[in-house]
């Protein structure tokens, strides 16, 4: 058995009895679950279920009062500040559904990418620059406009370029907050087919929250059923969507219009 | 190769008065290496049901289904999906893929996701297009706008890509004109010659006698309180 074979025999990621309360209210509870190395998992849920505070809660947006959060069997919320902003700039990535928050809109495309590759400590500008187009082109964005910035793109265009800038330090778990959210139906089929290779090429660990069931069918190996910040049914995707066990998961599938 | 025992299923439609609906009871079937075993039985008696719960696709109530060493009934989704990479191949009636991916890679994915090499799968990919009589300028287009014969084809080509040890075949035939639903039931008695356990539907009287060994009729497996 290899090494790599070894670190395909413990979860990447492990969380257990997450929970965040904003006072007296929950923002989600009680929440338990492993990712392996090369899975998706899709949390799904209307607005207000808790799944992106349960995102943020993970991804260590958010102060998180009660729970384990393991990364490589190491808990995330004992590690040192410094140590964990670290991981959250090489191994760890995070994609916001509004572009903007992920990208600095005043730098250009080229710079946003390179700009994470010198905070993990990349010097030599020629390196740099050809990085930063090499990723351009493979998310499918023409190297002539390297020198553009985000705000001259359209939306689709700035969520690729988001995802390069996440993905150009390699790392091996992503977060992904409803990333084909706003944009036009044919662009989300291109960001699709684009994360599904990137996934797959990559080996990438994915968790990513979204409300549309038919994204998380294309896109999750895994779903989380959240409903006032609890996990109420998960499972294997198309097992969870064609046959739903709780009344909510049954209301919510049923509720989605067949195109 | 697939041992199912004692399976149970049913129905809770939370939302329509919590009624629960039995579906299936003491279902047992067994399919060697090499063997095909069709699944008979009226519409609505359970065939697709039965179907979709080897593959995990839905749950089971109480029972077995073990398929190689794994347990579908009980084991965990990420077995399930292991499972589905390496053993167990599904033909569905309908193609469900991500817009925009052309037919070549469409039809690779499944060795992609094995850890093939691109030029192996989709060499591979391509010879399966080419014998089902795909023409070359449409594998770089995506199926999603192709006519019902031609997804029926691909989702084939699909299937069989990989040499599964385990296939579920759903109506493979349908739909397909006399030549590539002789290149089908071709593909399938290859298949049978290497070892795979097959389990399908076949509503094509002529496709049943020609590929599979024995019928199984589901409406055994209805619960008593239904019929």
């Amino acid at each position: 058995m290899t090494l790599h074979d070894v670190a395909l025999q413990q979860p990447l990621f492990r969380v257990e009895s997450l929970t965040k309360r904003y006072g007296h209210r929950i923002g989600c509870a009680d929440v338990n679950f492993e990712l392996w190395p090369g899975e998706v998992l899709g949390i799904v849920g209307e607005s207000g279920s808790g799944k992106s505070t349960l995102l943020g809660c993970l991804a260590g947006h958010l102060r998180v009062e009660e729970g384990r959060i393991f990364y490589q069997g190491r808990d995330t919320l004992l590690m040192p500040e410094p140590e964990r902003r670290v991981l959250s700039r090489t191994e760890w990535a995070f994609v916001h559904q509004n572009p903007r928050d992920g990208l600095r809109m005043g730098v250009s495309a080229g710079g946003n990418v390179g700009e994470r590759l010198m905070a993990i400590g990349a010097r030599n500008y020629g390196d740099i620059r050809e990085t930063a187009t090499d990723w351009l082109g493979r998310v499918e964005i023409a190297s002539e406009r390297i020198d553009d910035r985000p705000r001259q793109f359209s939306g689709g265009m700035q969520q690729r370029l988001q995802i390069a800038r996440n993905l150009v330090t390699s790392p091996r778990l992503v977060f992904m907050d409803e990333p084909t959210g706003g944009l036009d139906v044919s662009v989300q089929a291109r960001l699709l087919d684009l994360l599904r290779g990137l996934v797959r090429d990559m080996g990438l660990s994915v968790i990513i929250v979204t409300h549309d069931l038919a994204v998380a069918r294309l896109l999750a190996d895994r779903l989380m059923v959240m409903k006032d910040g609890r996990v109420i049914e998960q499972g294997l995707t198309d097992q969870v969507l064609d046959d739903p066990q709780a009344a909510y998961t049954q209301l919510l599938v049923s509720s989605v219009l067949q195109v | 190769m697939i041992e199912i025992e004692n399976l149970s299923k049913s129905f809770t439609l939370h939302n329509q008065n919590s009624a629960v609906i039995p579906v299936m009871s003491g279902a047992s079937l067994r399919v060697a290496p090499g063997e095909c075993v069709a699944l008979t039985g009226q519409s609505g008696a359970g065939k697709s049901t039965l179907m979709r719960m080897i593959y995990g696709n839905y749950l089971a109530a109480s029972g077995s289904i073990r398929i190689g060493d794994v347990d579908v009934a009980t084991a965990s989704a990420r077995e399930i999906i292991r499972l589905r990479r390496e053993t167990l191949g599904y033909v569905s009636q309908f193609l469900r893929v991500v817009p925009r991916v052309p037919t070549r890679t469409v039809v690779a994915e499944p060795l992609l996701a094995l850890g093939c090499s691109e030029r192996e799968a989709h060499a591979r990919a391509e010879t399966l297009l080419s014998m089902l009589n795909i023409p070359e300028r449409l594998w770089s287009l995506s199926p999603t706008t192709f006519s019902g014969g031609e997804q029926q084809r691909v989702n084939i080509a699909r299937g069989f890509v990989h040499g599964y040890p385990a296939l579920l075949l759903d109506e493979p035939t349908a739909s397909l004109d006399a030549r590539n639903r002789d290149v089908v039931l071709t593909l399938i008695e290859e298949a049978k010659a290497r070892g795979a356990a097959i389990v399908g539907i076949f509503h094509d009287e002529g496709a049943r006698e020609r590929v599979c060994d024995r019928e199984v009729d589901v409406t055994v497996f209805t619960p008593k309180a239904a019929a």
